[in-house]
């Protein structure tokens, strides 16, 4: 067990949206969030799933919606604790820990939130090891978790449980729509699991993995070094790519915003092309129309020069970039969780999944 | 008719007359502790050596760091209350919640949240509370604030909440300036909010400021209109300066480059501006600086400002040069304002990069006997540092691999090689007071930036059409002449997870102001 203070707070918000491969949400809005609770003399304790009892109630929570509403309509601020209320009083049970869905740039940081208003750890630990589109895209559906009863809760009083649902995709989607109707945003939190549940099917050490990786960042930027060779030696990650963005295709799809990147290489890739696919998320890379790297291993669209996180919001043309590729936990890349988060599952069904090796074995 | 720009910097005050395109007369005068008296004395100077009468003179536009300083100062604020209509939801995050604490203290904190607000797509999140806003009214009123700023949840979707509320204050108030959020900014509700309170906080100051430059014009004898030019290279007239003084916010680099625009007759280049003790390089587009995507800054509070994407370095004319153990090194040190007397040129005992380039040969001023010793490989290494520093940033600043210009401008643009990276560097004529000269020519804008839900057979073109309809009149608003306004920024971004279509669609424009 842990307490986290504000700067290691911070550390998790830049560590977190680089992990988050472009979604997640405002990484400042939810570091400024779990500020606040500080401020109010809460606290943010973290457990690791080894101190977990295997009969631990521990729910997950994040924030479903628009990042762009998250910018705008800043929250009311105990809209996933009341979710997580609302399963409390439908399951009769106190829950005694939460976790993340997601790391990423505010869904990393809503669980901490949660955590220290309830008076309850976080677990350091999540469900994806990065971010992705929806809800059900966790390795706690992959591997056999019902999210139903599931409860979304908004910032006036509003409560929605879905009782049962006829598979983990329809928790999504009846969660989607009534985030939107919502507002654009509510707060979310699923039937609890077992702490012996988690220590098989969470990605482990997450929360400790951003902190230190924001840290890497910060220090690398003090000291005038290169934060993305920082950021590949720490992850085992590859350098892909260095370019300049020179074009930007958005448009909206099935609730969705897709697109493709183009980047311009420079440095290194003189002379050559990269191209993204987007799908909210960073989903696969090319240079020179060849794949080299694909979801669900994480494609980091970075800036050149201080290493921070572009998210896909923020994104422009002229940016100066650099590409990484890091490859996903090993929960990610099983056949079943292939099903769910590999190519095929977004549509891209002319690419099979191929591993990228790490720069850095072991 | 002619028109005279005015550049009011932290050394010198610049002043020039143009007659259309042609530039007549230029004069530098030193920055003056009050400002007033120094633009009093460029401006008598300037007409002085041109010869040109008062009457003359159809326009003056004026460039100046006055109100950046006082927040950056933390002086001639006015306390400020911040009124924000959200609730139920915004609480997690009240105003001002990441401000500096010594600027918080300037300010005061009363912060205050009420019912209101709206849903992305326009629906309330709780409808106004008449009563709840004049009961903060009262409450405002009894400690005494003359300032009040106010915003609401989507307010760039729906302005009418902020509006009502504004109308309650103000008789609840009636003495308060009253500053509304949707007039000043974009989706973002805390970065739009920092700049409403800022702005509340310095409308006090523009009063008199604008009423001062008002009686420094008086006393030269104009009587024309006058401006002050913006943060993105347009200009505002003296009416909005009083309401939204937060929006001259760097406008002196914008200035620079939008000088060396007109200057050079390029529209797309990269623009190297060399002071005293920093460069400055950014990227013109259609004659525009290019706008920083990401957040500024502005004396600690974060905002969302359309500022120029510029980097800055330490380099200038002033930079001080060293040499030792650890190799050669040039700035970021500089002697600034002192440089006529500290640098070796001057007869001062400091080596600077003004004496590198006398000694190269590169420019020709002060007494050149005093560095003809200097180690000629000092000489190459410290020129080859500052080459690479320029190129880097140039380097940095450019977003395509078409070959496009440098413009040198800056007193300190002496300095710079006639090719940086292998692009052409041009030194056009007037160079050293390029931002009068950007004041000069300031054009007038307008802006929409809105989220549209692209159903019940609102399509995409008619969306952006919508949104340039209202550029348009709101650049009229600030003085375009209809015919010559052009779209210079139009963009659509998709909002992810929602359906109907919801898009952010942000359309800019500009036109010749009407003199």
């Amino acid at each position: 067990m842990r307490i986290l203070d504000e700067a290691a707070i911070e550390a998790i918000a830049i560590g977190a949206a680089i992990l988050g491969t472009g979604g997640g949400g405002n990484p400042y809005i939810g570091r400024l969030r779990c500020q606040q609770e500080l401020k109010r003399g809460r606290q943010v304790r973290v457990v690791t799933l080894d101190e977990l009892p295997d009969d631990a109630r521990v729910v997950a929570v994040g924030g479903i919606g628009a990042p762009v509403v998250g910018i705008e309509k800043i929250r009311q601020g105990e809209e996933c604790l009341r979710a997580m209320q609302a399963l409390e009083q439908l399951t009769g049970a106190k829950m005694d820990a939460v976790i993340a869905f997601e790391m990423g740039g505010s869904n990393s940081m809503a669980p901490m939130v949660t955590a220290a208003q309830a008076g309850i750890p976080v677990v350091d630990a999540d469900g994806m090891g990065r971010a992705f589109p929806e809800l059900d895209m966790t390795t706690f559906s992959i591997y056999g978790h019902v999210s139903a009863p599931a409860a979304f809760a908004d910032d006036k009083g509003n409560v929605t449980v879905v009782q049962a649902a006829a598979s983990e995709k329809w928790v999504e989607r009846i969660g989607r729509a009534t985030a939107i109707a919502m507002g654009g945003s509510a707060g979310s939190a699923i039937a609890p699991m077992s702490g012996a549940f988690l220590k098989r099917a969470a990605v482990p050490g997450t929360l400790t993995q951003a902190q230190l990786l924001g840290e890497a960042v910060l220090h690398a930027n003090r000291l005038h070094q290169n934060p993305v060779d920082m950021i590949c030696a720490r992850e085992g990650g590859r350098r892909l790519f260095e370019g300049k963005i020179v074009d930007l295709q958005r448009r909206l799809e099935g609730g969705f915003a897709r697109g493709e990147l183009t980047l311009e290489g420079f440095g290194q890739n003189t002379g050559e092309r990269g191209e993204i696919v987007i799908q909210n998320e960073f989903l696969l890379f090319r240079r020179n129309g060849v794949v080299e790297a694909v979801v669900p291993d994480l494609i980091l669209v970075l800036d050149h020069d201080t290493g921070h996180a572009i998210t896909t919001e923020v994104l422009r043309y002229g940016q100066r970039c650099a590409v990484v590729g890091l490859p996903c936990h090993p929960l990610l890349r099983t056949p079943e969780a292939l099903q769910v988060i590999g190519p095929a599952a977004f549509g891209i069904a002319d690419v099979a999944y191929r591993p990228l090796s790490s720069s850095q074995p072991g | 008719m002619f028109r005279i720009g005015v550049d009011v910097g932290g050394t010198n005050t610049d002043a020039v007359i143009m007659q259309g395109r042609s530039v007549v007369a230029t004069v530098k005068a030193a920055t003056t502790r009050d400002v007033t008296s120094g633009v009093q004395q460029a401006l008598s100077a300037v007409l002085a050596s041109s010869g040109i009468a008062a009457e003359a003179i159809g326009a003056v536009v004026i460039g100046t760091t006055h109100f950046t300083n006082a927040i950056v100062e933390r002086r001639h604020l006015t306390p400020t209350a911040a009124v924000r209509l959200c609730l139920p939801a915004g609480a997690a995050l009240p105003p001002m919640v990441d401000w500096p604490a010594d600027l918080l203290a300037v300010l005061g904190e009363h912060v205050y949240l009420a019912k209101g607000g709206n849903e992305f797509d326009g629906r309330a999140i709780s409808p106004l509370d008449p009563d709840e806003i004049a009961a903060i009214g009262r409450d405002i009123r009894a400690k005494g604030l003359k300032a009040i700023a106010i915003s609401a949840i989507f307010s760039p979707v729906d302005d009418r909440m902020e509006a009502e509320a504004a109308a309650i204050l103000a008789r609840e108030v009636p003495e308060a300036r009253i500053v509304r959020s949707s007039g000043i900014g974009r989706v973002g509700l805390l970065q739009r909010e920092n700049a409403a309170i800022l702005n509340a906080s310095l409308i006090a100051l523009a009063e008199v400021t604008v009423d001062a430059f008002a009686d420094a014009l008086r006393a030269c004898g104009l009587t024309c209109r006058f401006y002050v030019s913006q943060n993105d290279g347009t200009l505002m007239d003296t009416e909005t300066v009083r309401r939204n003084p937060v929006l001259t916010i760097a406008s002196g680099p914008t200035n620079s480059m939008r000088g060396a625009a007109f200057l050079s007759g390029h529209a797309d280049a990269v623009v190297v501006d060399v002071g005293g003790t920093t460069t400055d390089v950014g990227l013109l587009q259609n004659g525009f600086p290019r706008e920083a995507s990401s957040l500024v800054s502005v004396g600690g509070v974060r905002t969302n400002f359309r500022m120029p994407d510029m980097l800055s370095f330490g380099l200038g004319g002033g930079s001080i040069v060293t040499s030792g153990a650890g190799g050669v090194t040039v700035g970021p040190q500089s002697v600034g304002y002192e440089i006529a007397r500290k640098a070796l040129i001057f007869g001062g005992d400091t080596l600077t990069a003004s004496d590198i380039a006398v000694a190269l040969g590169l420019a020709d001023f002060g007494d050149r006997s005093k560095v003809a010793g200097l180690d000629p490989a000092l000489l190459r290494e410290a020129k080859a540092l500052m080459d690479a520093g320029v190129e880097q940033a140039v380097e940095r600043s450019r977003v395509s691999a078409t070959p496009i210009p440098v413009i040198a401008v800056g007193g300190g643009s002496i300095l710079l090689a006639d090719r940086i990276g292998g692009l052409e560097v041009i030194r056009p004529p007037n160079f050293a007071v390029a931002n009068a000269v950007g004041a000069a020519i300031a054009q007038a804008s307008g802006e929409m930036d809105r989220v549209f839900a692209l159903t019940g057979g609102l399509t995409r073109e008619a969306a952006l059409a919508q949104a340039e309809a209202v550029a348009r009149d709101r650049a009229v608003a600030a003085g375009a002449v209809a015919e010559t306004i052009v779209v210079v920024e139009r963009e659509d971004v998709p909002l992810a997870y929602l359906p109907g279509n919801a898009t952010r669609v942000r359309v800019k424009v500009v036109g010749e102001m009407a003199v």
